[in-house]
């Protein structure tokens, strides 16, 4: 029993470090009014980055170094394109991450199943000799506990600091922003650029630990589209984008073990169970908010439990996210 | 303290600004006045930085300035309320104070907080910190911008419109605020097109028209020689009345709704045919929630909405317009004109029918006659971002149609001038008289309610306190209304 319990959680943890990286990139990229669709692509091919990279030089830093790169540039180019050019943001981001699965693919042929560097577990002293918590949270890589206090940090970032409030007032109304002495494209360049590095970390992870190597499929395939749903999930706080990682991992995982479980039932089903299961969330997410609006005055005190989540739950987007800013 | 000399602005051909020259003393309040589109906003946003100018020299206590952002304006002392709200709807009320302010890497809350107070018991404003500009008023969310401005050390203030849609209440503490900045030494330039508000509050006054500066008035000043600078050929516009009302034929039966502000208790109401009412009330107490449920635009919770026998309850928005129930929301850029159309796209949307293809040149034409119509200062290409305030105003009421069986109209003449204002409502009371259809209006200003309404219904947190008719009325009585004490019914 307990050999299971310490699986799921330490695989949830490990499982969910490049989907909160990339979810919670997107988060700053959108909380300055930016939609970045090409996550998907920008993952996978920071990912043939990373792997490329430290290969050549067996060294993990370069390779993570290489992933950052990649992320920062085609959020370079995103940005720059939408912000300066007034491209569309879902025409571009939507080509920009097809465009990329494709060159990582072409790239990537030369890197087909080679052995790579791998990103090895680093257990915390005294802490990971602690009975179940110990393996299943403290024996993990650097990056995984990085993943852990990303929240924290880009909370404090978006809270508590003068770069944070200019994020989210440029998100908000870049014209009023702009009357208060920002720059809403810069700072809205800058923070696509800070999303994109975030991305691409998240890619290394995945092809320096979690599905090390490269390959066709390579496994990472289909993530950032997840991310991009758990950013609305979470309705862009930090936290609740990080908790919506957490369970999409966990759907994940107990799509393996289920698989085990009941090996009569075709493996595709578990494969794919978390995806309509995310899509159900959010519909429900949608409907209790629809409901609390609808219903409030009438019916508050009876259900007051559901309206204190329905309002935790439901926080509008950034006013301006998706459009674009002409001075 | 301020010198405009010889400013000039251009969009294309249209010359925005043609040469003003203003100046403004220490300590005055100094109004700026003249129709829509007469280049008053411009000239304000060049001089807080928002627009480039094309040429002209600006000066502040003597010394000249380069005013070419609004940070550059700011550390000039020049800091501007917009016309419309220029605010961070979904932050809270102390990040919108702290947005754009100086500080360290880390922001203060508690430096902001204590900031907030002090302007704010100052001022004689008051402040919930952690709501949200999305939940306050229009007047509230004025307040919060000057706190701001003053937070930062403005020395001068300009105010575009500021009494527009805002409660006499809230009118009065404004005004009481401004008389102690300029007491203090502030500057305060206020861009108005209410006669009333210039005679009592300033000291000076200068009127544009087309461009150009065409008067300048000191104290004191009377609102008839304002007028006749404004508007050198029309004369009074007057508003021809006659009160046939023909049978009740809009239902509202025990109705029910709410809002984020405010839940509105049971109502039952008729409208008539021939009919103009007037709906009053402080900002949030129902009436424009009323006016949104009768359109059919918010939902109700129970009751029913009936016009003639047809049953409207619940049904969509184009089964209300089909049978003749038209909205115009107050919000004019953001619910009723699309930013980046131009106006015979407009025109075209609403008007084209059920064919597949728009009809270019008929839809020109038309759209030339409502700009004819309705004095928009417009060609049917310009983009409707491009109009001023008061025009796009014009233009959404001309969007109407001809022969609607029920208009509601949310702050129909906000940003109006005098003369506008006037034509509108001869061109709405032409419409009532002559196809029997019926006018429901809210507006934040009495005096317009009593002006031209047949009938006025008063409400107070959510409840309908008086209904009657307008003529033998006692503006007492309304005043009594809007306080929460319940008037009998006619
Ligand atoms: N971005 C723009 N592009 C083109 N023309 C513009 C633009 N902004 C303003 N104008 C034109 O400049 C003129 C002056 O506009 P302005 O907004 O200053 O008028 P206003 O005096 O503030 O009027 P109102 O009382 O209606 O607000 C108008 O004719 C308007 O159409
Ligand atoms: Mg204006």
């Amino acid at each position: 029993m307990n050999d299971t319990l310490i699986l799921i959680v330490s695989g949830v943890i490990a499982g969910s470090c490049p989907v909160l990286f990339a979810a919670l990139g997107e988060t700053l990229s959108e909380k300055a009014g930016v939609i970045n669709l090409s996550l998907d692509g920008c993952l996978l091919l920071s990912a043939l980055s990373a792997f490329a990279a430290s290969y050549q030089t067996s060294s993990l830093m370069i390779g993570f170094l290489a992933a950052m790169m990649t992320g920062a540039l085609v959020s370079l180019f995103l940005g720059i394109m939408t912000l300066y050019f007034r491209v569309s943001q879902v025409a571009l981001g939507f080509v920009l991450s097809l465009f990329c699965r494709d060159l990582a693919y072409f790239f990537g042929n030369a890197y087909n199943r080679l052995q790579g560097v791998e990103v090895g577990p680093l257990p915390i002293p005294f802490l990971s000799d602690l009975p179940v918590i110990g393996p299943s949270v403290f024996s993990h890589n650097i990056v995984v506990y990085l993943s852990f206090l990303l929240p924290c940090a880009l909370w404090i970032y978006s809270d508590k600091t003068k770069a944070g409030l200019s994020m989210k007032s440029v998100g908000e109304n870049p014209y009023a922003a702009y009357a208060r002495g920002y720059n809403p494209r810069l700072i809205r360049l800058c923070h696509v650029i800070a999303g994109g590095i975030l991305t691409g970390i998240g890619g290394a992870a995945f092809s320096l630990f979690l599905k090390a190597g490269w390959g066709r499929p390579q496994g990472c395939e289909g993530t950032g589209w997840i991310a991009l749903a758990l950013v609305i999930f979470g309705s862009w706080n930090m936290f609740r984008v990080a908790l919506g990682c957490y369970i999409f991992s966990f759907l994940q995982i107990m799509g393996l073990l289920f698989q085990q479980w009941f090996s009569d039932v075709p493996a595709q089903v578990f494969q794919v169970a978390p995806f309509p299961l995310m899509i159900f969330s959010l519909v429900l997410v949608y409907f209790t908010n629809r409901f609390s609006e609808t219903s409030v005055g009438r019916n508050q005190r009876k259900y007051r439990l559901f309206f204190l989540t329905a309002r935790f739950l439901s926080k509008p987007a950034p006013s301006h996210l998706g459009k674009t800013f002409e001075p | 303290m301020i010198r405009l000399e010889n400013i000039h602005k251009d969009y294309g051909s249209v010359k925005a600004n043609d040469g003003v020259n203003l100046s403004v003393r220490p300590g005055s309040i100094h109004a700026l006045l003249g129709e829509n589109g007469a280049g008053k906003t411009t000239l304000m946003k060049i001089l807080s930085g928002f627009i480039a100018k094309t040429s002209g020299r600006i000066f502040v206590c003597g010394n000249e300035v380069d005013i070419s952002s609004p940070v550059k304006a700011l550390k000039a002392g020049i800091g501007m309320m917009y016309q419309e709200p220029m605010d961070f709807p979904q932050m809270t009320v102390l990040d919108n104070l702290m947005a754009g302010r100086p500080s360290g890497f880390f922001i203060s809350r508690k430096k902001a907080l204590h900031d907030l107070d002090r302007f704010s018991s100052d001022l004689g404003f008051s402040f919930n910190p952690a709501s949200n500009p999305a939940s306050l008023t229009l007047g509230e969310r004025q307040q919060l911008e000057m706190i701001r401005l003053l937070s930062l050390g403005v020395k001068v203030l300009i105010l575009d419109e500021p009494t527009t849609g805002i409660t006499d209440l809230q009118k009065d503490v404004l005004f009481f605020s401004l008389r102690r900045l300029a007491k203090l030494g502030h500057s305060i330039i206020l861009v108005s097109h209410k006669m009333d508000d210039v005679t009592s509050l300033c000291d000076e006054a200068t009127v544009m028209r087309q461009g150009k500066v065409s008067g300048h008035f000191s104290r004191p000043f009377s609102s008839q020689d304002l007028l006749q600078c404004m508007f050198p050929s029309g004369g009074d516009v007057d508003i021809a009345d006659d009160y046939q009302p023909g049978d009740p034929f809009y239902f509202l039966d025990q109705v029910t709704a709410s809002s984020s502000r405010v839940v509105l208790k049971p109502i039952s109401l008729n409208f008539r045919q021939g009919e103009i009412v007037g709906l009053a009330g402080l900002e949030g107490s129902g009436q424009e929630l009323l006016l949104r449920v009768a359109a059919g635009v918010s939902h109700i919770h129970t009751g029913a909405i009936r016009i003639g026998d047809t049953p409207l309850t619940a049904r969509s928005m184009k089964a209300y317009q089909s049978s003749g129930v038209f909205f115009v929301p107050g919000s004019r850029m953001e619910e009723g004109l699309i930013s980046g159309l131009t106006l015979s796209d407009h025109v075209a949307l609403c008007r084209s029918g059920h064919t597949l293809f728009t009809r270019k040149r008929a839809v020109e034409s038309q759209t030339s006659r409502f700009i004819e119509n309705f004095f928009i200062k417009a060609s049917p290409h310009s983009l409707v971002d491009s109009l001023s305030g008061g025009n796009q105003q014009k233009f959404l009421l001309s969007l109407l149609p001809d022969t609607p069986r029920i208009l509601f109209l949310e702050n129909p003449t906000r940003g109006l001038d005098h003369d506008a204002t006037a034509a509108i409502w001869n061109i709405l009371k032409t419409r009532v008289r002559h196809s029997g259809s019926a006018v429901v209006f809210s507006s934040s200003e009495l005096d317009e309610i009593l002006q031209v309404a047949h009938r006025v219904l008063v409400f107070s947190n959510g409840e309908l306190m008086m209904d009657r008719l307008c003529h033998d009325l006692d503006p007492h009585d309304i005043g009594q209304a809007v306080s929460g004490i319940k008037q009998t019914k006619y």
